[in-house]
């Protein structure tokens, strides 16, 4: 049934003071707005909880790709077309470049926000488990201050995480140490293009003298948040990337991961391509 | 307090003519175009992000006007199908999917070419996977897609020849 329109209201701050304000003055009442790729679909679908909004899409201290030495530092607004374009980005953080690239279609990727994407804390989206391999910290801001929190923390169940009401992402830091490490991203989906992910798959690893001397892995689609592989990546660290050890991994892999049944997939299915994933990761681990 | 929102002026420039139009904030872009402008032009397929038949171009970005609420629009140059031709004359993208069949039912169709214009203001000669790309969220239900691609294929390289 189609949303009731006078019932929500829509206002846009000056600043981003003026939007903590306004989330501080009445905590939980009042719900952040950017692109509205997910929150305009539960309003057409009359399924939205929310009924007053801060339209934050024009804040500028939101927007923008700050890149110094040793860090580049993304604000929550930065957009999947504006990910892809980035050129640093993409020589850098190939797995985020392809996660947005994979992301709905180029109209969703022009309004989509990595913000939003981690605030809508789907256990199905496809920027997480890159932002989780790549160990990026995101900064939580509020009217009363400022944290950092590393993102592998961030959500903490299926649609939980730590954002408290009153609190907004500001920006997400991702730290330019990855040179020379291999890295590898699949999603899996009905269809190559506009699918929502059975399964997505993101690696890095630094492999010397031929063995896996640190590697991360996240997944999602396979729990109710996304998955950060602690055990797999275990087995894996000090070995080589041959059949001995992709066996034990896909065994710890499988016993940590915990994919249902949904309209997109079956737990059979990806319990069965999360050890093929794996197995492709560390062929290239191997080449 | 009253709870509840009211009507807001918004004023923006849709196809090089400023316009302004009331709505309730959170109201589609889709529904204002059509009901309040009277574009009807733009279509609605999906009314939730995945078709494309809603397409048209905020400030040069393609976007979906049914997931785009009316307050947003605010200070935004939009482009609609309607803001293609020049007089008579058609675009040539538009040229193309009439001479290749790239329209039969007609309601994806200015969603499609608003994609294929889009593209070509990114990519002004794309390559095939450039083209298949630019237009993968928009559907279609009548062609099978190969007499789009053709028709865009056309639009930027007349006088290639394809089986």
């Amino acid at each position: 049934m189609r949303a009731f329109l006078p019932a929500y209201e829509m206002e846009t701050p000056q600043d981003l003071a003026a939007a903590l304000d306004r989330l501080a003055s009445r905590p939980g009442v009042w719900k952040p707005f950017a692109g509205g790729t997910d929150l305009m679909v539960l309003l057409e679908a009359g399924k939205l909880p929310h009924k007053k909004f801060l339209n934050i899409w024009n804040l500028g201290e939101l927007r923008g790709i700050a890149v110094s030495s040793e860090l580049v530092t993304l604000g929550a607004l930065t957009t999947y077309a504006e990910v892809q374009r980035h050129e640093i980005l993409t020589r850098e953080f190939p797995l985020l470049c392809r996660a947005a690239a994979e992301t709905g279609s180029v109209a969703t990727q022009n309004r989509g926000t990595l913000g939003g994407n981690v605030a809508n804390a789907s256990p199905a989206a496809d920027s997480p488990p890159a932002l989780i391999v790549y160990d990026a910290e995101i900064e939580i801001v509020s009217a009363s201050g400022a944290r950092w929190v590393p993102y592998p923390l961030f959500h903490t169940g299926y649609k939980k995480m730590s954002l408290q009401a009153g609190e907004l992402i500001r920006r997400i830091r991702l730290a330019r140490s990855h040179a020379g490490w291999k890295q590898y991203f699949r999603k899996v989906g009905t269809r190559r293009a506009q699918a929502i992910s059975k399964i997505c798959f993101a690696g890095v690893a630094r492999v010397e003298a031929g063995r896996i001397a640190d590697v991360r892995i996240a997944l999602g689609s396979v729990a109710p948040t996304v998955l950060r592989a602690v055990r797999a990546e275990e087995l894996l660290r000090g070995q080589r990337p041959g059949d001995a050890a992709l066996q034990a991994a896909q065994d710890a892999l499988g016993a940590e991961i915990a994919p249902i049944d949904d309209m997109r997939s079956t737990a059979r299915y990806r319990r069965h391509v999360a050890r093929n994933l794996l197995g492709e990761f560390l062929e290239v681990l191997a080449g | 307090m009253r709870e509840g929102a009211r009507k807001i002026r918004v004023s923006c420039v849709v196809n090089g003519t400023a316009m302004s139009f009331d709505a309730y904030p959170m109201a589609r872009l889709l529904d204002v175009l059509r009901e309040e402008l009277k574009l009807t032009g733009t279509k609605e397929g999906c009314g939730e992000g995945e078709c494309g038949a809603c397409s048209i171009e905020m400030d040069g970005a393609l976007v979906n006007s049914c997931l785009v609420p009316a307050l947003q629009a605010e200070g935004a140059k939009m482009r609609t199908i309607e803001g293609l031709a020049i007089g008579d004359s058609l675009h040539v993208v538009q040229q193309a999917f009439i001479t290749h069949g790239g329209a039969q039912c007609g309601i994806c169709t200015p969603g499609m070419i608003l994609a294929a214009v889009n593209l070509l203001a990114r990519h002004p000669q794309p390559d095939d996977a450039q083209i298949r790309d630019g237009l993968s969220g928009n559907l279609c239900r009548c062609t099978g897609y190969r007499k789009i691609f053709e028709s865009v294929v056309a639009a930027v390289r007349p006088t290639e020849r394809r089986a």
